[in-house]
């Protein structure tokens, strides 16, 4: 039988007042001892509900000084640091008007009470397969760069982050610091697509993000990025090939889309079936690649 | 495990409290302050029942550490009234019967409130979006958005 809980586990509490703090900690951090949370959206549900070990102590990275940046800059591009809400990120001017796609990725997450708490670092670290955010980062070329004590830094690729649900390369003493995105090709465009029975308050059934330029006629810098229908979010690659270079018209879309739908690989459960999934794949990437022209 | 020590603002006024630092601001709110109006529907940042303001933001309070409201200033549903006189948002909700069972009203006021303020008139699309994280189960939404559509006009003029 499965007991619901609704109060946390009894466990302490630290705020540390930097990154190096919080890094040193989790150093030392024997059976999962320390958990790392932001916004604490997915980490508090989880913790009532028993769903994961609950740790001696909640470390709230919030005490961190300037970690909830959302900069831009034209050559380095946009910098979203580990404490940017879901909102600012959702209503920031900047993305608005740079990164699309991103915005609405954002704002199609959850609701504003859960917007104004979670962060997009979470959203990929809790690494759901249904992640808004991430068909959009996908799309965006996103890099996310890791940090442990003494220094320790790396970049991982957005497309090798995810390793499977609720996985990633992020290792137990690593903080993913923030997402870096190049700016987008001139005259880009993109969208995401989100399917959900609900149109808000649900998490998606499908996601297609897709980004491209259309230059004299072709297709160029096409990006695929599907949400939900694979134990991560993944880009449909050979799908993004087939248009990448080549004249726009209306077969090569369909049939760029059913390839997408067939690199797909969903699985059946409550919220819809595989067979379901792979059909509105195909109809999502034709219509967000029409939007995109 | 220690008790935290924090300092808030609650409705107006500076509240020194311990915390358990396990609790929840939903509980300390209900628990240790007694300010019941504030609902706990599903407890996992569903239902909105729980809302209330943070540092001039939404938030599900169940899904807060209470330590977290160390140096904060949170309103609750108790803090809008001034004295016997009801916010626009609460008068508007008795006019034009926003209600039915009433659980849900707070959080749904208190949602209500934050899009006001920040979107003084909003279209019937942005009331729906500003509320998409509360739900009802009796009225049909209807009442509710004409409850919040009155408000609007009612606090035109900085009201």
């Amino acid at each position: 039988m499965v007991t619901f809980y609704r109060r946390l586990p009894k466990m302490g509490y630290v705020k540390p007042g930097s990154l190096e703090e919080a890094l040193e900690l989790l150093e030392k951090n024997p059976n999962g001892r320390y958990r790392v949370y932001a916004g604490g959206t997915d980490v508090i549900p989880k913790l009532k509900g028993r769903v994961i070990q609950s740790p001696e102590i909640l470390v709230d990275l919030k005490g961190v000084s300037d970690l909830d940046h959302i900069d831009f800059d034209e050559q380095k591009g946009l910098y979203i640091g580990a404490l940017a809400t879901v909102r600012s990120v959702e209503t920031s001017p900047v993305i608005k008007e740079r990164y699309p796609i991103l915005s609405q990725a954002a704002g199609s997450i959850a609701s504003i009470q859960v917007r104004n708490r979670g962060t997009i670092t979470g959203n990929i670290c809790n690494a759901v397969p249904s992640a808004d955010s991430a068909p959009a980062l996908l799309c965006l070329d996103a890099r996310v760069l890791l940090y442990s004590k003494n220094g320790g830094e790396r970049t991982v690729d957005i497309t090798d982050f995810f390793k499977g649900p609720g996985l990633t390369v992020l290792q137990p003493n690593e903080i993913l610091r923030e997402i870096n995105i190049s700016a987008s090709p001139e005259n880009s465009r993109s969208v995401y697509i989100k399917l959900s029975p609900r149109s808000r308050m649900d998490l998606a059934v499908v996601g297609v993000g897709v980004l491209l330029t259309k230059t004299n006629g072709t297709f160029r810098n096409v990006r695929i990025g599907l949400g939900a229908v694979a134990p991560t979010p993944i880009r449909a690659l050979k799908a993004e090939a087939m248009l990448e270079g080549s004249e726009v018209n209306d077969d090569l879309i369909i049939n760029a889309a059913r390839t997408a739908s067939e690199e797909s690989r969903p699985i059946d459960d409550h919220r819809a079936s595989a067979e379901y999934r792979k059909m509105m794949v195909e109809v999502l990437v034709k219509r967000a690649i029409h939007q995109c022209l | 495990m220690a008790m935290k020590k924090i300092k808030f603002v609650l409705n107006g006024e500076t509240c020194e409290w311990e915390v358990k630092p396990w609790r929840t601001l939903l509980e300390m709110l209900r628990e240790d302050f007694q300010l019941t109006g504030t609902k706990e529907g599903c407890g996992e940042g569903e239902c909105g029942s729980c809302t209330v303001i943070m540092g001039g933001k939404t938030v599900n309070s169940c899904l807060v550490p209470a330590v977290e409201a160390d140096g904060q200033e949170i309103l609750t549903i108790e803090g809008l009234a001034h004295g016997e006189n009801l916010h626009p948002v609460q008068e508007a909700f008795v006019e034009k019967a926003g209600m039915q069972c009433g659980f849900c009203t707070p959080g749904m006021i208190m949602s209500a409130k934050a899009l006001l303020d920040e979107n003084p008139e909003p279209s019937e699309n942005e009331i729906r979006e500003g509320i998409a994280g509360n739900f009802c189960r009796c009225t049909g939404y209807t009442k509710i958005f004409e409850s919040i559509q009155a408000a609007a006009e009612a606090m035109k003029g900085g009201k």
